[in-house]
């Protein structure tokens, strides 16, 4: 951790460098009440309310990864549906061999980030709308390999078993905490990698790929884990998905819709910052919610608002509102405090 | 001959696939962007052809002209507003910009014409009517016409980029947009004609496939976008020739897996593609030095 410890020099003058402007140690209590309280809803919320929440964990998971690649490693995929799919499928394999659906579900997700690797060594090579459309290639011919077994469903899917024992209340009850374990491990993970060296580096590819290369940043390394773990989300997503779901459809799963969903989430909500998948994941939801009566206006009016976000207000809801009150929950990058400056001005770009 | 007859059907194909490829190639070429709207705007085409027949009971050949020069509006006016102010945002604002109009196009055109598909009348018999050769192989008219068209948009586009002044000036600023700036090349007006020309050659895609078989809201994203980007890099970028050799290994390797087990079609194709990738990613033509 160099950059920790040039922090503790500059530190011994009047010059100060923290990871934020405000005192954060009341946003890792509150968030952990906030899991708390999630936590206990099954026990005193209709079922109903746990599935819908259910549904927007898995979307924030989704969107913690995608941004973690489009908004970190300069990465845009619009592949991710593959992983989600694989997360599925491996979660169904498992269960077909007699291995509970929720045991399976970690071993699923370990199982996507293993298969991410020979797909990245594929897609690698391409840059910016070569690998945005490389990686839907493969996404789609992903989809259509798993399709040719018959033994899993070949084109149609196949219900989920190993589930039909369990009391359907408390299906539904583990299922949420299953995704909410899922939703709290992706954002928990996202946070601790930026933190990291890696996040050094990847903030560094993100301002100038040249410059950072030049400076011995391992880009390409950096990249390939950013690939890998976000398939690692996108496969427990997808595990989740199919306990949600009771089985596995391959053009369900597959969709691509999935991806439009994710990047539509975080582009809304902020991209680059840890805040705006969360924000993004409310107004999905909402939107979702008020108008899943007329179909699939949701996310034509989704697909409308992320265009004018992107052109007009590049970095989302989070953004606007970090720019007015300086705000981050999650603080993952630096500020430097000048002497008798109470305000603090920027020292690295904050980045998250 | 099962396999001769593949082989042939697969070429042909390929036509259809190329003239898919062209438009996506040529914004590539001069913008330096993946337009993936494109498949969906393929699919607006034929929707236009469509429409245009039945609501003016127009007959089938009078309905092209309409559509292209629509298409053609439509790619002026849309490069000039949406995509040029994502243009100037930067490549990942361009990439969400078109992957954001995909996603409306798609799901918009599901809204208003159901996911119903629909094919294209031609309104004579050459539809259906196809010549023999040899005792086991039947070759569609239509098919050969449809290779011929692609054929013909290819020299035309060809001709148009090396010897028309608009060509000029699209590879002038395709080559170098500063100096093109300097020598006073209005370079958004150029960047809006060739999106114009692109347009319309996808259109004129989409009006194909719907006569050779039939299109739906998601075909864009499904078929034709993927199809039409396995072909530019299987053939490599910067030839138009390379987009039709492209399109045609595509054509040939998804009838050849079709061939073998009718589920392996699609497959075939992308796995071809993905051994381009791997083994040549500059394509099979060798691909132009950049400056």
């Amino acid at each position: 951790m160099s950059a920790m410890g040039e922090a503790a020099v500059l530190s011994g003058g009047d010059i100060r460098v923290t990871r934020s402007r405000r005192n954060v140690w009341w946003t890792g209590m509150a968030a952990l009440a906030v899991v708390v309280v999630f936590a206990l809803f099954p026990y005193y919320v209709y079922a109903g309310t746990t599935a819908i929440l259910v549904q927007a964990f898995i979307i924030l998971t989704l969107a913690s990864m995608w941004n973690l690649l489009a908004g970190y490693a300069g990465l845009v995929s619009v592949g991710q549906q593959a992983f989600l799919g694989l997360g599925a499928y491996f979660v169904l394999i498992l269960a077909i061999h007699g291995v509970s659906p929720f045991i399976g579900l970690p071993l699923a997700a370990i199982g996507t980030g293993a298969a991410a690797l020979p797909l990245w060594w594929l897609v690698s090579r391409l840059r910016t709308g070569y690998f945005a459309i490389g990686t839907w290639v493969l996404a789609t011919a992903v989809a259509l390999f798993v399709q040719q077994f018959q033994s899993i469903g070949g084109g149609t899917g196949m219900p989920l078993s190993g589930l039909s024992g369990l009391d359907p209340t408390l299906l539904s009850a583990y299922t949420y905490w299953a995704g909410l374990l899922v939703t709290v491990l992706a954002l928990a993970g996202v946070y601790f990698l930026l933190r990291s060296r890696v996040g050094l580096v990847l903030t560094a590819i993100r301002d100038d790929e040249q410059a950072a290369r030049s400076s011995g940043a391992r880009v390409g390394g950096a990249r390939m884990l950013v690939f890998v773990v976000a398939a690692i989300g996108c496969g427990a997503a997808g595990g989740v998905l199919a306990i949600e779901q009771l089985q596995v459809v391959p053009g369900g799963v597959f969709s691509v819709q999935w991806t439009a969903e994710m990047a539509f989430a975080v582009i809304i909500g902020g991209i680059g910052t840890i805040e705006g998948p969360i924000i993004g994941t409310i107004v999905y939801m909402v939107l979702q919610q008020t108008l899943q009566q007329h179909n699939v206006w949701y996310l034509i009016i989704l697909g409308l608002v992320a265009i004018g976000v992107t052109l007009f207000a590049r970095k989302g809801i989070w953004g606007l509102a970090d720019e007015k009150l300086g705000l981050r929950l999650f603080p993952v990058g630096y500020y430097l405090w000048s002497p008798g400056d109470r305000r603090g001005r920027k020292a690295v770009k904050p980045t998250a | 001959m099962a396999w001769v007859n593949a082989i042939i059907q697969g070429i042909l194909t390929g036509g259809l696939y190329a003239l898919f490829a062209c438009g996506l190639s040529l914004l590539f070429g001069v913008m330096k962007v993946v337009n993936l709207a494109h498949g969906d705007l393929a699919v607006v085409g034929a929707y236009i052809g469509i429409g245009v027949i039945a609501v003016t009971h127009m007959p089938f050949l009078w309905s092209i002209p309409v559509m292209l020069i629509l298409m053609a509006v439509l790619g002026y006016v849309l490069q000039r507003s949406l995509i040029q102010a994502a243009l100037s945002r930067g490549e990942l604002t361009t990439l969400i910009v078109t992957f954001g109009l995909s996603i409306v196009i798609e799901n918009g055109l599901q809204q208003f014409f159901t996911a119903n598909t629909r094919g294209i009348g031609v309104g004579s018999p050459i539809e259906s009517s196809s010549f023999s050769l040899g005792s086991q192989i039947q070759i569609g008219w239509l098919q050969v016409i449809i290779f011929a068209l692609a054929v013909i948009v290819l020299v035309a586009l060809q001709y148009f980029l090396s010897a028309s002044k608009y060509g000029r000036l699209i590879r002038a600023v395709a080559d170098d947009r500063e100096a093109a700036l300097l020598s006073g090349v209005n370079s958004r007006h150029v960047f809006g004609i060739a999106a114009a020309v692109a347009f319309a050659t996808v259109g004129l895609a989409g009006v194909a496939y719907g006569m050779s078989g039939t299109v739906a809201p998601t075909t864009g994203t499904d078929t034709i976008l993927l199809f039409a980007f396995a072909a530019v890099v299987i053939g490599g970028l910067g030839s138009l020739w390379g987009t039709l050799l492209g399109g045609i290994v595509l054509g040939v390797a998804q009838q050849v897996g079709a061939q073998i087990n009718i589920s392996y079609e699609a497959l075939a194709g992308y796995v071809i593609f993905l051994i381009v990738l791997v083994l040549r990613p500059q394509g099979l033509t060798a691909r132009r030095t950049q400056s």
